[in-house]
């Protein structure tokens, strides 16, 4: 790939001078393809390559994107539960891509996640206490009275009965359990916080429940959220920054009001225009821009700007530059040869924007 | 405006699944019509019977452990309930399409997609096998898939996501039905595929004037497509009306609750109001207002009696002791 990863400075949105609580530099993650009796490495999936953002302290983040996009390996990455292939990531300026043992155990503590799955992410044969309880076995000194102390707490700072320390996750609703989860997430005073599709899982009704508890909790708590999510309301709802990803690279970010009234990606104006609106009056009216095809597969990713192959206004130039990661305006990042004039190239195309 | 010509009447069906757990309550007494060319929406949360519902029409739920308790589901003039398995199995797939959520679960894996898609023709018409291929090549162009010819030859796994619903659409719509019934057909897909699919389900009803019954938990999804929307909670329909209505006039606390949690794309809301409260267990018959635990309006009554369906204006529904506009109970006791 021709992006510039051996480049320390390069560019990089929102800068220096604010204090970004987590900062990402050029960072790729390739999976090995292995194949035969061998197992020789024939292609990677290229995941994530070549994304570089900043998390300011306190706000929360939103990454959205289609499957495949890469969205959940960067929560990863950000958290070492995934090592990059290249890159830094920066937590407070300690750099974590090549922190081991005690200094990454130290940091640990600091980073949490919240799954999408609350049936898969919660071991079944683990008493809800002993679920919230584990991060404070682990990492912090007290006895077992006062684990039992801070999990009756914790139960109560999601909304859930101290007196069900002692059941099982089957015993629990979706909601109820991802609301277990978030208690685990916290239990340690954390920092930072990913959520990767938190409430993907989870049904319509109940997904304001945990995203209102996941809110209030960033009040009290000072959180810093990255929430990774594919749905796009619930994210212009949460997120005060938002970065849209597409096929492993970022096409852009900005702040929540950018990205969701005047964005410049077409990808992003493509986004938008899919995801249907609940209001029958607003959609009798509205134009879509349909995009064709399927999206590519990461292992083997077109060439140039990866979105040249289903983009509306796709240029000649877009098949074998690779946009530049640029700064349009103040705070609001592209990556497209054609960002300032998008938005009329793309009305002139499909006839809606 | 014309009257609406029924093509399908359901009353009263009910459905149970005997568990080793107990009773599950799935559907409970529901009732409704779907016109002529009609695109009707069933929205509904995980649990609340939509499924159950439409699987039942046909039959296509396991019994046992399912149980269709009672009902009549009247098409063309015959009770799909009561008819014998072979009638049954011309109506199935031949003037009843089915459309499913997981296409790589309903599409067979080891069959190639044109053989498929020309074994629903030649089980329901009485047609050669190159004409039947023809049809398939047809249907394929039909609901947008490039190179027809080389994806008639093509295994499922071989397609996108995407390619396969479009396939599913392809068979459901092989044999020209009626009714065509979808259950969360988009909800595995990405935005951008969704949007293609609705595209394309948009022109295809434009073009073949075939009734649709769509079910999801997705409220922009029926608000851009549906004509009237069934909104289902607890195995029962709580709330049912023309789509203007039930967006703009909802007059369920249920429905109007739901519209309220759901954060929408095109405006900066602050609030979010969650529903308070879990989705009813369904091991109980329902013998009062099963969403009255959850309800901010509940009173005494709803926690006594359950109520009934009662048409509250021209085409709308509701399921409501309580008059939300008036702020009063809607009949005194």
């Amino acid at each position: 790939m021709t992006a510039k990863h051996e480049d320390a400075t390069a560019v990089k949105p929102y800068g220096s001078d604010g204090t970004p609580l987590v900062s990402v530099t050029d960072v790729t993650k390739y999976f090995p393809i292995k194949f035969g009796v061998f197992r020789r490495h024939v292609g990677d999936v290229k995941a994530v390559d070549g994304v570089s953002f900043d998390i300011l302290r306190g706000e929360t983040l939103g990454l959205v994107g289609e499957s495949g996009s890469g969205k959940s390996t960067i929560g990863r990455v950000v958290l070492q539960l995934h090592r990059a292939t290249e890159g830094s990531v920066l937590f407070e300026g300690v750099e974590l891509t090549e922190a081991k043992g005690e200094v990454l155990r130290k940091i640990r503590p600091r980073m949490q996640m919240v799954f999408q799955d609350p049936h898969t992410s919660l071991n079944p044969r683990m008493t809800v206490a002993a679920i919230i309880g584990e991060p404070l076995r682990e990492h912090s000194n007290g006895n077992a009275a006062d684990r039992h102390n801070r999990v009756e707490e914790l139960l109560t700072i999601v909304g859930l009965d101290p007196k069900h320390a002692n059941r099982y996750p089957h015993e629990f609703s979706g909601g109820q359990r991802q609301r277990i989860g978030v208690a685990r997430a916290i239990a340690l005073n954390p920092d930072f916080i990913v959520c990767d599709e938190p409430i993907a899982a989870l049904d319509v009704s109940i997904q304001a429940q945990v995203i209102n508890l996941l809110e209030k909790l960033q009040k009290e708590m000072d959180l810093t959220y990255l929430f990774i999510s594919h749905d796009l309301a619930m994210v212009r709802h949460i997120a005060d920054r938002v970065a849209v990803m597409y096929l492993g690279r970022f096409m852009e970010l900005a702040d929540v009001d950018t990205v969701y009234e005047r964005p410049m990606h077409p990808y992003t104006l493509a986004l938008h225009s899919a995801v249907p609106v609940p209001d029958p009056v607003v959609e009798a009216t509205r134009k879509r821009i349909i995009l064709e095809g399927d999206i590519p597969s990461p292992s083997n990713p077109p060439s140039g700007c990866t979105f040249h192959t289903r983009c509306p206004i796709a240029q000649e130039r877009c098949a074998v530059e690779i946009p530049e990661w640029r700064e349009v305006e103040n705070g609001h990042w592209v990556s497209c040869h054609f960002a300032e004039e998008s938005v009329k190239m793309l009305e002139a195309v499909t006839g809606a924007v | 405006m014309t009257k609406p010509e029924p093509v399908l009447e359901v009353k009263n069906l009910t459905t149970r699944f005997n568990t080793q757990d107990g009773t599950v309550h799935a559907v409970t007494n529901i009732s409704f019509n779907l016109n002529k060319g009609e695109f009707l929406g069933v929205v509904g949360e995980s649990g609340s019977g939509k499924s159950v519902t439409m699987m039942s029409l046909l039959r296509l739920i396991p019994i046992p452990p399912g149980e269709i308790v009672s009902g009549e589901a009247i098409f063309d003039g015959e009770d799909l309930i009561g008819m014998d398995d072979r009638d049954l199995r011309d109506v199935r797939g031949g003037r009843i399409g089915f459309v499913f959520q997981d296409p790589m679960t309903s599409l067979n894996p080891v069959i190639k997609v044109g053989p498929q898609i020309i074994e629903a023709l030649l089980t329901h018409r009485n047609i050669s096998k190159s004409e039947a291929h023809d049809r398939a090549f047809e249907l394929l162009e039909m609901v947008g898939i490039p190179d027809p010819d080389a994806r008639l030859d093509s295994y499922p796994h071989e397609f996108s996501g995407g390619m396969r619903q479009r396939a599913m659409i392809a068979i459901a719509l092989a044999c020209s039905p009626e009714v065509v019934i979808a259950d969360e057909p988009t909800t595995a897909l990405d935005v951008t595929i969704q949007a293609q699919i609705i595209q394309i389900v948009k022109d295809l009803r434009d073009q073949l004037g075939t009734a649709v019954i769509w079910i999801t938990h997705d409220l922009g999804v029926i608000a851009s497509l549906a004509d009237r929307v069934i909104v289902m909670y607890g195995g029962q329909i709580v709330e049912e009306g023309p789509v203007a209505e039930i967006y703009g006039n909802p007059q369920h606390p249920y429905t109007k609750a739901l519209l309220r949690s759901v954060p929408r794309l095109d405006q900066k809301g602050d609030n979010l109001e969650s529903i308070k409260g879990q989705p009813p267990s369904m091991y109980s018959a329902p013998t009062s207002c099963v969403f009255a635990p959850r309800c901010e309006y509940a009173y005494d009554r709803c926690r006594e009696e359950n109520p009934v369906l009662e048409q509250i204006s021209e085409g709308h529904r509701s399921a409501c002791w309580w008059d939300i506009e008036k702020g009063a109970t809607r009949h005194d006791r």
